[in-house]
């Protein structure tokens, strides 16, 4: 796994924070780690790597902020332009555009079009989603014997898995 | 097919029909997509804009809409060429301002139209006159899906359609009407329009200038977010609120007729009289007069038969294209000024004076329609 900073070394610290309830997760190599100061967590705010969370003045200095690693965009690069570097870049900043999304759009998920591929990806998605369903209300009601028919049926579906 | 041949007619959507004609002068909705992974425009390299360029442009010409088309990159058109192409609503003024590394294909009735590295990898568009929305993004919509076999575009299980600015994420549109709205102006309501309709989440503008300032009555509606809603919500959405502002102006107009008939012979009288007797004329002047000529048609008190000429001049008349037809290399404001007139005048030749006694009230709309 690479390093989440530099997009080049070997990750080695994996670290894991509650930001305003949320989960937030970083990847750093040895180098990366320590001038972050990953080893005083006060000292080091998760959020503040990620774009839009209160990017603190740390952040503007270091000039080795997160990058994407298909385009090589930073978080600079965003506040300079309002805009995003290739696709890739909205799994790289996720966390940081995510509450601007809740505040420019009517909800967070997209429910609309999709390309073919993706209608077939959804539509198994429901269709396991409603079996697990299901399987559980089985269980809670002890009809174990429909419970194992389920159960079988979702081992069935998931092969079935479209590309 | 050559600039010149394309530009010789005007668009379908000026020249046709559609439904409530009288008030919603197009509908157009636009697609905002981008191929997976490669870097967005305003991040690429020459190099890689070049090679989206070619393999998009590629793919748009091949499509069965596109078999009578005009395609060019845009370092090839001149700077009148893309404003012309602005000023028909064609391409965006930021895609004007583009040169090496984009382009634009559109079909032969300018009814759809693709830039090539705007903002995003594609953008694409269908117009259309009157209140037609849902038609308009059938006809875009297949075009997508139709690159979409041979494109990779870049889509997100959860967040939908990727885009360079994440205001457009999801489903990457953005619909619109253009909305003629002579009455509410008039009648000093506009501003109450534009402020409810903000408030709901869609976006007024005018087309030249902003609120009451908009120049030749003209106004967009669209849609503000593009995450949370399907395609169909947000058009019927739309659909609603244009139907809405449509009655609001029917109103209007007939209050007009009713209460302040002096006023608005006046106004339909100075407008003909203005037009058919200046010799230089501003752009925003004429845009202004145009607009009364045309509630002036909307009343009867113009035949309809005049109806597209005058439309027309509301896009002949824009400085583009009064260069595009001009004799002189650059003209001077004055110059234009003075073709605008001209060009005017020709035309008003042709429309009779104003026959206030045949002016019809228009039939207030009532919520028993249909
Ligand atoms: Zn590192
Ligand atoms: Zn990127």
């Amino acid at each position: 796994m690479q390093c989440d900073v530099c997009q080049s070394k070997e990750a080695t610290v994996f670290l894991t924070q509650i930001v305003e309830g949320k989960m937030q997760k970083v990847n750093l190599c040895e180098a990366c780690s320590k001038e972050k100061g990953v080893n005083d967590p006060t000292g080091f705010a998760l959020a503040d790597l990620l774009l839009g969370i209160g990017a603190s003045q740390e952040i503007e200095k270091s000039p080795a902020a997160v990058k994407c690693g298909v385009c090589g965009f930073t978080q600079a690069d965003f506040k300079k332009t309002g805009r995003l570097g290739c696709s890739h870049c909205y799994e790289v900043f996720a966390e940081g555009i995510e509450p601007m999304l809740k505040n420019m759009h009517k909800g967070t998920t997209h429910t609309g079009k999709a390309p073919v591929a993706y209608r077939a990806a959804r539509v198994h998605g429901e269709k396991i989603k409603s079996l697990q369903a299901n399987l559980s209300k089985a269980i809670e009601s002890e009809e174990f014997e429909l419970a194992a028919n389920l159960r079988d049926q979702i081992k069935q579906v998931e092969t079935e898995l479209p590309k | 097919m050559k600039f010149s041949r394309i530009i010789a007619n005007s668009g379908e959507w000026l020249s046709g029909d559609g439904p409530n004609r009288h008030i919603v002068v197009s509908s157009r909705v636009r697609l905002a997509r981008n191929l997976s992974k490669k870097p967005f425009p305003g991040w690429a390299k020459k190099a890689e804009r070049l090679e989206v360029v070619k393999l998009v442009k590629d793919a748009v010409e091949h499509l069965p809409e596109m078999a009578e088309s005009y395609s060019e990159n845009l370092e090839t058109l001149s700077s009148l060429e893309k404003q012309v192409l602005v000023e028909r609503h064609l391409i965006s003024r930021e895609h004007a301002a583009k040169g090496v590394g984009s382009a634009v294909v559109m079909n032969a009735p300018q009814s759809l139209s693709v830039m090539i590295n705007e903002e995003d990898h594609l953008r694409m568009q269908a117009i259309c006159c009157g209140l037609q929305l849902d038609k308009v993004y059938e006809m875009i919509n297949r075009v997508d899906s139709e690159l979409e076999e041979v494109l990779d575009f870049a889509f997100d299980s959860r967040l939908g359609y990727l885009t360079a600015c994440p205001s457009n994420v999801g489903t990457g549109m953005r619909a619109s009407a253009m909305l003629h709205l002579p009455g509410l102006v008039m009648s000093d309501q506009i501003n109450k329009i534009i402020n409810s309709v903000n408030k709901i989440g869609l976006a007024v503008r005018g087309l030249h200038g902003e609120g009451t300032e908009a120049m030749g009555n003209l106004f967009q509606v669209s849609n503000q977010t593009t995450l949370g809603e399907a395609e169909d919500e947000i058009i019927g959405r739309l659909n609603r609120v244009i139907e809405q502002i449509i009655e609001h102006e029917q109103n209007a107009r007939a209050l007009l007729a009713q209460r302040k008939p002096i006023t608005l012979h006046d106004q339909v009288g100075r407008a003909y009289g203005l037009l058919s007797q200046a010799y230089s004329m501003s752009s925003k002047e004429a845009l202004n007069l145009l607009s009364i000529i045309k509630l002036g048609i909307d009343l009867c008190v113009f035949p309809d038969a005049h109806r597209f000429p005058i439309d027309e001049l509301f896009i002949e008349t824009q400085p583009a294209h009064l260069q595009k037809g001009a004799q002189t290399q650059k003209m001077s404001s004055e110059e234009r000024d003075a073709l605008r007139a001209t060009i005017i005048r020709a035309k008003l030749l042709q429309v009779p004076q104003p026959d206030i006694d045949r002016l019809k009230i228009p039939t207030p709309a009532t919520n028993e329609k249909k």
